[in-house]
């Protein structure tokens, strides 16, 4: 997941280094630093703002350490999901039990159903959904399309999901 | 000037075509040395032949007013085995269970160590590497850039033009028929069984119209890509096919609100071959309307690399017949 931070650093040497050490220990991403040294808080710290991906079980972790050192953690900021996606489904959605469909979803843990419209035009006739689902990573996003195929066999629906190369730049 | 004398074996639509564009085209291709004499002509039922050549005008108002090409009675593979010749245009109809007598055309024609270009998918989709084998065995040349994506050069493109570049994979509407039913139901609100009577109406579909529209059309050309383009060694088991018949108005609009249309693609990713209809953000490249064709092709050096254009008819499938000719027989 993707978390914004903003931490107070003392005015000494070496404290940018310190605060950044715990992100990579914890084998996060850093996205981008902003180190407001002209910005002296009150309490004389610097403010820095900091974007980093990592892994959610490591973020408690991550944060006491962070403060172990000394480093203040004044606000934070999480995004868990950070890909998009859309796909159509085609065939009897409802009456194959769609809150099933939802929560075998949502059960993964990686991904969730975020949008839902679905269309019945008959009784007895096919309906058509379009689905958001968001998911934790590009992978995870796949995995979650791949599950969703495998459902729609089982229950007889039509998937229709994007262009490969879409997928892969999906965001 | 180079003489090659040739057969025109299936005269339909693309036979036909052939010989109008030949027509066309004589002064054009004798300025560059090529003479192509047409020495037999078949349909289904009857031939033609003159060892001096064939007046094609003659033959085409012939098939308009009798349907039928002349008064012979042998057929197309007969001509390949006994008439004396170079070259065989075959372009009898696809049959994707067996090949078809094109099958039994092509290895009847590199027997006699003749050249074919051809646009029959089926013996491609079937027997590509049985077919390379025995034209390679005899010395002869077979080439079908005609057989995808009719005036698109698809498989030249690949293999030719872009040569030097790895291509990582392609994807693309390779159907117009499936193309002009899903457009047309974005735009009428209507039924797939609705457009498809326009469809059959218009002639874009056949009568019998689930070659087109089961996506079996759309995975024969993808398994000759596969082979040409991508040096597999497939065949049309090898293609996970799901056509457009379930698809809905509902389903087109709710993905139109989106920012997606819904096509019919077919990919070749990965060592693998699908046709299934797809999403396909309506600014891509890829969102082209009508009966219309394109692919895009993803090269290692050159990037994304899309082409569009008519994929199907008479004079645009003669069109890539021609193209291979003159590539062929070119000094």
């Amino acid at each position: 997941m993707r978390v914004s931070m903003d931490l107070e650093l003392k005015d000494i040497p070496g404290q940018l280094l310190l605060a950044l050490k715990p992100i990579s220990d914890f084998k996060g991403n850093l996205i981008s630093v902003v180190h407001h040294h002209e910005k002296k808080t009150p309490r004389g710290t610097i403010p820095v703002q900091v974007l980093f991906e990592v892994k959610p079980d490591h973020l408690d972790d991550l944060i006491s350490d962070l403060e172990e050192r000394g480093v203040r953690v004044v606000s934070m900021d999480e995004k868990r999901y950070l890909e998009h996606g859309a796909v159509i489904l085609i065939g009897h959605i409802v009456h194959t039990d769609i809150q099933d469909t939802i929560d075998q979803i949502d059960n993964t843990g990686y991904a969730e159903v975020v949008d839902l419209n679905l269309s019945m035009p008959k009784i007895n006739m096919p309906s058509s959904a379009s689905l958001k689902i968001d998911a934790v990573s590009k992978k995870d996003l796949q995995a979650v399309v791949e599950l969703l195929k495998s459902i729609a066999r089982e229950k007889d629906l039509l998937v229709i999901e994007p262009i490969e190369s879409q997928l892969r730049l999906m965001k | 000037m180079k003489t090659i004398r040739a057969s025109v074996i299936g005269f339909g639509a693309v036979g036909q075509g052939v010989a109008k564009v030949l027509l066309e085209k004589n002064d054009y291709l004798r300025s560059i040395g090529i003479d192509i004499r047409i020495v037999a002509i078949a349909d289904s039922r009857t031939a033609v032949i003159d060892g001096e050549g064939v007046d094609l005008s003659a033959v085409l108002a012939s098939k308009k007013e009798k349907g039928v090409v002349g008064t012979e009675k042998i057929s197309g593979t007969g001509i390949i085995k006994s008439v004396d010749h170079e070259l065989v245009i075959e372009t009898t109809p696809t049959n994707i269970n067996d090949g078809g007598v094109g099958l039994v055309n092509m290895f009847a024609a590199f027997e006699k160590s003749m050249d074919v270009v051809t646009s029959n998918k089926g013996p491609l989709a079937l027997k590509y590497v049985e077919l390379f084998e025995a034209a390679n065995i005899s010395g002869s040349s077979l080439k079908f850039e005609a057989s995808v994506g009719g005036a698109m050069p698809v498989i030249n493109l690949a293999c030719e033009t872009l040569a030097g570049n790895k291509i990582l994979s392609m994807e693309g509407i390779f159907n117009g028929t499936c193309n002009y039913i899903l457009s047309r139901m974005v735009e009428e609100h209507a039924s797939y069984e609705q457009m498809l009577a326009e469809a059959q109406e218009l002639g874009i579909a056949e009568a019998d119209p689930s070659y087109d529209v089961e996506g079996i059309d759309t995975a024969s050309k993808l398994v000759i890509v596969a082979n040409a383009v991508f040096g597999m060694n497939a065949s049309y088991k090898d293609v996970t096919v799901t056509g457009i018949t379930r698809i809905t108005p509902e389903a087109l609009l709710l993905a139109n609100v989106d920012g997606y249309a819904i096509k019919l693609i077919g990919e070749v990713n990965d060592g693998k071959i699908n046709v299934a209809p797809k999403l396909v953000p309506l600014v891509h490249p890829l969102a082209v309307g009508g009966t219309l064709n394109v692919f895009s092709v993803q090269t290692d050096i050159s990037g994304p690399i899309t082409i569009t254009g008519r994929g199907a008819g008479s004079i645009e499938t003669a069109s890539a017949i021609l193209s291979d000719i003159i590539s062929l027989y070119k000094q």
